[in-house]
């Protein structure tokens, strides 16, 4: 089955078209969805087996000669990104069932979700960057359609600030596509890999490599460019926001670490200097609101920008410990940025505010919650059985490796401010006096419970199974490090 | 005032048959010359909105009793399949397939998947700008 790499991507894509013919049904949508996901969760299962047991799995569409047609390439850390998504869709979806409520799910809720995941694997996927610019826009007007369904006013008003700041990167992304094109006059990833070697990367390329770390710098929200993301993300309800806060940011760090691993790496001195200074100021800015704010969501949301830092941080120290710290940190990140979200979207739910101030002594009344929660806490944080732990080890590690022991110092100071900002929840939600919350119906309650708690369970197996994770991981971390493997497997010769 | 758009309305009757005729001949044309089912489906959706400016939404609604959403989702069904098709042949995803059939009024003629790709664009493109066009203009 050689097309074996695309079917993440074409399964979504089919299920939701087909949900188009069924918009009033919600039951046949939440059916369809399901059946959606879970196929394409056994394909990408597949897919990862298959990429472990014979190495990087490349088709060029349309059986076209590799660097003349697409190619679409699945190497272990696509193959894995892809598995994730899929996964954390799927809780999500289930966990929408019983918070989003049927006014969005008459209204293409479903079919944008699957839309959004189609592009999402296929940015994952693709082995050309023309390709790439047409997948992220699959997923961001797929994320548009997220963002402003259920118009309310706040909605609104972020989705525009959501789009305009969108579309200009995207401009920006055509732009530098452009310039690429005009110096190395290829598309596919491969052939430029092979074509700026030739060249020794001049002056010029080096310029790309800074617009491409802009535009995928505004996707993924790192330091001076995350401005538009705090607002936005506050305003979709919460399965939209962990949707986004899991998965959308995550696009832009991949891109940056494939570009930066694959295209960039003959003026290291330069390019990565900026990544990696860029990336520690990411770090500041994010614990600082994530200090600053009273606010459930705000606190989580900028911890999302911390963990972008974090990550292009460790692909930034371009050694073996840092690139693996940056895989493994990746996917945790994804798994308990999604656990974390579900959970406050529960607590908020509970007590009908996300303003800590005026919650307290859940613990005696939710007290699986508290717990569950505190575990998602110290994952995120990092405390050693947990699933933060071995990707944050090796970042430091890898940073100390190339001398940068300010950068590693900050890192770790920077896990402290993280934990203090999600047990500063823990405190304020959970212990002290109870307050006076809404009467709310159980049913709900342990619906929305059941995705969060399974999700959290994977990011402690996560934790746990680092051992048996491991021979993936330096698959794919050697993926990234030697070019020539990702460079021999699309252009076959 | 009673308007009469008699003049108007006459006129579209037939120009908007030649407008279509036009845009189906586009569509046809893509493979060796300018055209295909993007531009074809556009000029086929500027027809529909002359008729839309002459005649107004429940007329054309009436005349045309599609939902717009569904000539959507049958165009991408129909483009997904035939990039699909290569599935079941075990060929890299989009390979398209031709051949030469002797059809009884065109005589030898090369028919491509390609086509039946471009035919789900052209639905694509309709069913989007009809909607577009449907839901700003309309009241619901």
């Amino acid at each position: 089955m050689i097309n074996l790499p695309l079917l993440p991507i074409i399964l979504p894509f089919l299920f939701a078209i087909l949900l188009l013919f069924f918009k009033e049904n919600i039951r046949v949508q939440r059916s369809l969805t399901l059946i959606g996901l879970l196929a394409s969760l056994v394909a990408a299962l597949f897919l990862v087996f298959k990429v472990k047991a014979d190495g990087i799995q490349a088709v060029t569409l349309g059986s076209w000669p590799a660097p003349f047609g697409i190619s679409m390439v699945s190497d272990m850390l696509a193959a894995l990104l892809v598995t994730t998504t899929i996964l954390l869709t799927l809780f999500i979806v289930i966990y929408s069932f019983s918070s989003i409520g049927e006014g969005r799910e008459r209204f293409f809720y479903y079919p944008a979700i699957l839309f959004m995941v189609t592009g999402v694997n296929g940015a994952f996927t693709t082995g050309d960057i023309f390709n790439l610019f047409v997948f992220f826009e699959v997923l961001l007007i797929a994320s548009y359609v997220l963002i402003v369904l259920g118009g309310e006013k706040k909605q609104l008003r972020e989705s525009i600030k959501y789009v305009l700041v969108n579309v200009i990167s995207s401009a920006l992304f055509v732009i530098t596509v452009a310039f690429l094109y005009s110096v190395i006059g290829t598309l596919n990833m491969a052939d430029i890999s092979v074509k700026i070697a030739q060249v020794g990367q001049p002056g010029i390329i080096t310029v790309i490599a800074i617009l491409l770390l802009i535009v995928f710098g505004v996707k993924g929200a790192i330091f001076p460019l995350y401005f538009w993301l705090p607002g936005s993300y506050a305003a979709p309800p919460i399965p939209v926001l962990t949707l986004f806060g899991a998965l959308l940011t995550k696009v832009g760090v991949y891109a940056i670490m494939r570009t930066y691993t694959l295209f960039f790496v003959h003026d290291i001195g330069f390019t990565h200097e900026i990544l990696s200074v860029l990336s520690i100021l990411t770090i500041i800015a994010g614990c600082i609101g994530a200090l600053a704010y009273f606010d459930l969501k705000q606190i989580i949301i900028y911890n999302i920008v911390i963990a972008v830092g974090v990550i292009l941080y460790g692909a930034a120290q371009m050694n073996e410990s840092g690139l693996a710290g940056a895989i493994f940190y990746l996917i945790h990140d994804m798994l308990i940025k999604g656990a974390l979200f579900l959970l406050i979207g529960i607590i908020i739910y509970v007590t009908g505010t996300s303003n800590l101030r005026k919650m307290g002594g859940l613990i005696q009344t939710h007290a699986p919650l508290g717990w569950f929660y505190l575990i998602a806490a110290f994952g995120l944080a990092g405390i050693p059985p947990l699933s933060g732990f071995v990707g944050k080890l090796l970042i430091v590690k890898g940073a100390f490796e190339a001398g940068n022991s300010w950068g590693a110092i900050i890192l770790l100071a920077s896990s402290l401010i993280v934990l203090l900002s999600v047990i500063r929840i823990f405190i304020y939600a959970f212990w002290g006096k109870p307050v006076a919350i809404p009467q709310t119906d159980r049913r709900p309650y342990r619906n929305m419970m059941m995705p969060a708690v399974v999700l959290v369970i994977l990011s402690v197996l996560y934790g746990v199974g680092t051992e048996w994770l491991f021979p993936y991981m330096t698959d794919a971390t050697n993926g990234l490090l030697q070019p020539s493997i990702y460079i021999d497997a699309v252009l076959k010769e | 005032m009673k308007t009469n758009d008699v003049i108007l309305q006459t006129t579209t009757k037939v120009v908007f048959f030649i407008i279509f005729l036009f845009s189906i001949h586009i569509f046809f044309a893509g493979h060796y010359t300018p055209g295909g089912g993007f531009v074809g489906g556009l000029l086929t959706t500027g027809a529909l909105v002359l008729l839309l400016l002459a005649f107004d939404l429940k007329t054309v609604k009436q005349a045309l009793p599609f939902n717009f959403t569904i000539v959507t989702g049958i165009g991408l069904l129909l483009a997904l399949g035939t990039a699909s098709a290569s599935l079941v042949f075990n060929v890299p995803f989009f390979t398209h397939a031709f051949d030469d059939f002797t059809l009884p009024l065109f005589g030898v003629t090369s028919l491509h998947t390609a086509m039946l790709f471009d035919a789900g664009v052209y639905l694509v493109v309709v069913g989007a700008a009809i909607t577009i066009i449907q839901s700003i203009g309309g009241d619901a």
